[in-house]
Order: structure tokens, then C-alpha cells, then sequence
């Protein structure tokens, strides 16, 4: 399922976040949203999951999102949180169960169905033994993947992840990402994510867009956007770029050397 | 770290068995002592007074009343009035208060997912206080000749700060902050507090009566109180009831719940409303009765977990065998004399209160 933006602005405190964004993501592929911090990114993730007011359009899919239902929306698209709230006491199951709600009705009634869902994905992210832990006894690495199993419990076309590894060791953001990138071809999801660590951004994305001072800085393959250049304009650092057969770009980020 | 096995097939049925239906059992375990201690305060409540009145009999006259059940309690007709028209009454008043401060109490911590949150938050005890202290200084109980005015007064001062708190924390047709709605209240207790003491000081003749209703107690004549309280108490607990999936889809916090297809600021009204108006209406038979509201439904979070599939219900069984037993002890510690009801909510319970936090820390 495709998403688009279309001239979308957001104003948060008299501040202008998010400036005119105009940017479209095919059905299907991966668009890593980069830039420094402040930048507007996680604004723009808010956008789509309809947390945060803005002025232009935006389309899920081929219909207008301000249009589309709450409920709707949560079953079109589903959203990781960069800080998410875990309710006190709750275990990995109920937790993860909590991604079937847009599916049942007024009472937010758990059925049987949804119970089965939960538990597909809890063993398809290698979480079956954890299920009665409390979420508060997890490590960092297991409760981000607790996290990413309650959006895919939601089952949804398209997934949303705002830093799904910030917090995270490197070894444990591999994990989180190329779990991400297997699921995307296992099940065709759209994945749209902001990610700090350029080194890895560019290994994962398909599509690429530049974010900075709230505007759209570039965007295309991960080749055309991760260059020196732009890396020493828009983070202030020099960094050494290698292009892999597949497209995949590598970024070593060199010391800033005294002057 | 990948798995092969992504079907259901038979891992998802045996985790099936053990996930789904074990905690569905744990669940009603608990259902069921809940339950069980309404029934056991229920007996106890009427079995004790100045005419002792042995259990197994009280057991059967209950049993008695039960449809297609026919026993002989061999009681009295003058024991059995003193347990229908006079026992029973306080009982059943005893039983659904208690209910309905546990339970908007168990309400309002989960709206605002606050644990400090009690059902007196949002200005309902300032707003009771004055509408019962205008009342009593009024003399409206000499003025109104067919009926007790004091407990419609405090019901519509408690609506009325509760419904102030709202307006004032709405800007704009926009419904504000959980931390806006409770400053709100927090200055609308405080705007009445000071209205009702100052009525209060310049009253002083009426000062014991006022008082005395602020404290708290269940006295009944008849089922009068309890006809009033019962339409209230079946719209709090059906609400509440209907609400408990969005309250656990809501502790993930606003924004999140949002993403999940709820609509946070609906479910905060309708809860809120529900649980306001049992908590008004409670407070409106009984005066302000503390600590239910706010122990109640952390000590049955500390035993049975923290969903409120489970916290709601058994907030409103648990409360109302707690304020039960709470009159037995008020009625008869000091008997012919009776202590103030709040006060044994809270010597009793702070105790208790503590006893499981403790245990909860330690183990």
C-alpha cells in the first residue's frame, strides 16, 4: 500500500517542523527518512499516524488519510513508537494482543482469533518463551521486539517505526532491522522509518529522504542520497561512502580532525 | 534469530491451551473469591447487630428469597423484620457504595493512569460537601416535608464540580489534558472547599451536622436510600464494565491508543461520566467515605495483575464486601454508639494497604 504526502506543514509551538514535505513511498518498499537531530522527523512520522496536526494532504493508499477513520487508519498502518509508553505490570502477551484492537469491536474484546494472531508472531520473532514475562524484566533489544511484534500483531499493510533502535547495541540494531527486512518481502510491507545511524540507514533502505530544518534536503536510491557531500553539509562531518553491487550504501564517518 | 515455524499448526494450539485459557482460569478464581466475599460480608452485615441472629439462619432466609429455593429459617417474625427492614437495607447500601467508590476509583486511575487518582479527583467531595452544608444550614430537611433534601443536594454539588472542572479544562470545543482536567478540579475543590467553610463559619449552630455527614456513614431507613442509589449504580457498573477493554488499550498512553484505532478523548468522557456519576451518587447516600476508592483497587492490582478486564470487576466485588465489613465494625465497635465509617475505612485499611505493599517489595 502506497504513501504520500503532498505539501504537508506542521506548526508545533509558533515553529514551523515540518515545511511543505512532498514525497511519495511505493507499495512495497523501504524509505528511511534521515537527518540531524531536530530535523522534523519524528513529526513527520506523527503525521502518519495522525498523533499531530498539519496543514497539506496525505494519502494511505489511494484515499485522502483525513478521511479515513481512526479505526481505519490503525488497520491500514502501524506505528512503532521512539518512546513507547509499556503499561505497568503488563506481560509480553497481553501487551502484543494490545495490536489486534483496531480489529474488534466497541469493547476492545479480545477473540480467540486474535489470541491465535498474537501467538503466530510472539514464535515467528522467536518471543514464545518470554510471553508470561513482565515487560518491565526484558533487556532493551527484547522489549524493542516486543514493540515491533505488537505493530505486526496489528497486521497491517504498512509499518511506521520512529527510531525502532535507538537505545539499542549495534549487534541488537541489526537484529531489530533485518528482522524488519524479512518480514517486509515475507509479508510486501511498506516501511516507512526515520533512523539516526547512517551507517546502517543506508544497508536497509530502498528509498531515501533527507530531512533538515524541516525541509526536504533530497531523495532517491540510497546511492544518490548518502554522498560525502551531503553528509559534511547537513551533519558537519566527514564520512568516507562505498556503494555495493546491490545498491546498498556503507558509511564510515571519519574523525573531525583539529584544524 | 529467525524461526521456520510461523504457523499456528500445534505450537499455536498447545500455546493456546496454556496462554489463553490458564489465564482465563487464574481470572476467574478471582472472580470467584470476590464473589464469595460479597456473599460472606453480605451474611456477616446481617447476622450482627444489638439482636444476635445466628449465621446459618440468616444463610437460609436467604436462601429463602432465592427463586424456587423454599427453606424454613424457623426465624421470628420480629427477627425476620429486623433482617429485611432493618439489616438488610444497610447491607445492600453498604455493599453498592462501597462498589461504586472502588470501582470509579479503579476508573479514574486507569483514565488518568495515575495511581494517586481517587474518585474524589475531580472536585466531587468539595462539590458534595457544599451542596450537603447549604442543605443542612438551609434547613431544607424542615422545609422539604416528603423526603431527606441533604442527598440530592450533595449529588447535584458533586455534578456540579465535576462538570465546572470539564468546562473549565475545554477550550475551544477542544478537550484538554489529563493534567489540565485534574488542575482544573484541583481549583474548583479548592473554589468550593472555601465557599463551604465559609458557610460553615458563619453557621456554626449547624457545625456537628455538617461534620458529622462529612465523616461519612450508612444509615438507612428502610430501602429508601437504596432505591435512590440503585439507577445510578447500574449505569456506573454496566459503563464501567462495557469500558475495561478501551482502559487497558488506553495504558499505552493517548497518543499510542490513538494508533491502535481508539478514540482517546471519547473514552476519557464516557468513562469519566459513568464513574462520576456512581461516585456522586455514592457520596450523595453515604458522605464522604476515603480510601475505598484508592485502596481498594491497588490491592486487587497488587493480587491479580494490572488488566482491567480484571481490576473493574473485581474493584467493584472487593469494594463492596470491604465497606460491608467496614459498617460491622462501625456499627458494633462502640456499640449503641456508632463510629464514623470513613474512619474505619481508613484505620483498617491503611494498614492492610501497607501489609501488600510490603509484601509486594519484598518478594
Amino acid at each position: 500500500m502506497a504513501v504520500a504526502w503532498s505539501n504537508v506543514s506542521v506548526v508545533l509551538g509558533g515553529r514551523t517542523v515540518l515545511d511543505g514535505f512532498d514525497l511519495s513511498v511505493a507499495g512495497g518498499s523501504w524509505l528511511v527518512v534521515i537527518g540531524p537531530n531536530g530535523a522534523g522527523k519524528t513529526s513527520l512520522m506523527r503525521t502518519l499516524a495522525g498523533t499531530v496536526a498539519h496543514t497539506g494532504t496525505i494519502r494511505i493508499g489511494s484515499e485522502d488519510a483525513g478521511g479515513i477513520p481512526g479505526r481505519e487508519r490503525a488497520r491500514r498502518l502501524a506505528v512503532v513508537p521512539q518512546h513507547p509508553v509499556i503499561p505497568p505490570g503488563i506481560d509480553v502477551f497481553d501487551y502484543a494482543l494490545l495490536g489486534r484492537s483496531p480489529h474488534q469491536g466497541l469493547r476492545f474484546s479480545p477473540s480467540e482469533r486474535d489470541r491465535r494472531q498474537t501467538l503466530e508472531v510472539l514464535h515467528r520473532l522467536e518471543l514464545g518463551d518470554f510471553m508470561d514475562r513482565n515487560l518491565d524484566t526484558l533487556s532493551g533489544g527484547e522489549r524493542q521486539r516486543v514493540v515491533v511484534a505488537r505493530a505486526l500483531v496489528q497486521d497491517t499493510p504498512i509499518l511506521v517505526l520512529d527510531e525502532p533502535t535507538s537505545f539499542l547495541d549495534l549487534g541488537h540494531q541489526l537484529e531489530v532491522l533485518e528482522l524488519i527486512a524479512e518480514l517486509r518481502t515475507e509479508r510486501s510491507l511498506t516501511v516507512v522509518s526515520t533512523l539516526h545511524d547512517l551507517a546502517v540507514a543506508g544497508q536497509f533502505a530502498d528509498r531515501m529522504a533527507v530531512l533538515d530544518h524541516g525541509r526536504l534536503i533530497a531523495h532517491g536510491s540510497p546511492a544518490e542520497v548518502l554522498t560525502p557531500e551531503m553528509i559534511s553539509n547537513h551533519w558537519g562531518v566527514h564520512a568516507h561512502t562505498d556503494v555495493a553491487e546491490d545498491g546498498s550504501v556503507t558509511v564510515t564517518v571519519r574523525r573531525r580532525q583539529q584544524a | 534469530m529467525m524461526s521456520s515455524s510461523t504457523g499456528a499448526g500445534v505450537t499455536g494450539d498447545r500455546l493456546a491451551g496454556s496462554t489463553g485459557s490458564g489465564r482465563s482460569r487464574l481470572g476467574g478464581r478471582w472472580l470467584s473469591a470476590g464473589i464469595a466475599s460479597v456473599l460472606i460480608a453480605a451474611v456477616i452485615g446481617v447476622a450482627t447487630g444489638p439482636v444476635p441472629i445466628p449465621i446459618w439462619q440468616v444463610v437460609l432466609e436467604l436462601l429463602d428469597r432465592l427463586p424456587l429455593i423454599d427453606v424454613d429459617s424457623s426465624l421470628s417474625p420480629a427477627d425476620r423484620a429486623i433482617v429485611w427492614d432493618l439489616r438488610a437495607p444497610r447491607v445492600v447500601l453498604g455493599l453498592l457504595v462501597g462498589a461504586l467508590l472502588a470501582g470509579s476509583g479503579a476508573a479514574y486511575q486507569g483514565v488518568f493512569r495515575n495511581p494517586l487518582a481517587d474518585p474524589y479527583l475531580l472536585g466531587i467531595a468539595a462539590g458534595a460537601g457544599l451542596g450537603a452544608t447549604i442543605a443542612i444550614v438551609a434547613r431544607l430537611r424542615d422545609a422539604v416535608g416528603f423526603m431527606d433534601p441533604v442527598p440530592l443536594a450533595a449529588f447535584l454539588g458533586a455534578l456540579l464540580a465535576v462538570a465546572a472542572a470539564g468546562t473549565l479544562s475545554t477550550r475551544r470545543g477542544s478537550t484538554g489534558s489529563p493534567a489540565t482536567l485534574i488542575l482544573a478540579g484541583v481549583a474548583v475543590a479548592n473554589f468550593f472547599t472555601a465557599i463551604q467553610t465559609f458557610i460553615q463559619q458563619q453557621n456554626s449552630e449547624t457545625l456537628q451536622q455538617v461534620f458529622a455527614w462529612i465523616l461519612g456513614r450508612l444509615s438507612t431507613a428502610g430501602w429508601g436510600e437504596v432505591r435512590l442509589l440503585a439507577p445510578y449504580a447500574v449505569i456506573c457498573v454496566v459503563g464501567l464494565l462495557l469500558s475495561v477493554g478501551a482502559l487497558d488499550v488506553l495504558a499505552v498512553g493517548e497518543e499510542e491508543a490513538t494508533t491502535l484505532g481508539l478514540k482517546p478523548r471519547s473514552i476519557r468522557r464516557l468513562v469519566l461520566l459513568v464513574a462520576s456519576l456512581g461516585a456522586a451518587a455514592a457520596v450523595a447516600v453515604s458522605g464522604l467515605i476515603g480510601f475505598v476508592g484508592l485502596v481498594v483497587p491497588h490491592a486487587v492490582r497488587m493480587l491479580a495483575g494490572s488488566s482491567h478486564r480484571r481490576v473493574v470487576p473485581l474493584s467493584l466485588l472487593f469494594g463492596a464486601s470491604f465497606l460491608a465489613l467496614a459498617d460491622v465494625v462501625a456499627r458494633t465497635v462502640r456499640a449503641p454508639a456508632e463510629l464514623p465509617i470513613g474512619v474505619i475505612t481508613a484505620f483498617i485499611g491503611a494498614p492492610f494497604f501497607l501489609l501488600i505493599l510490603r509484601r509486594q517489595t519484598l518478594s
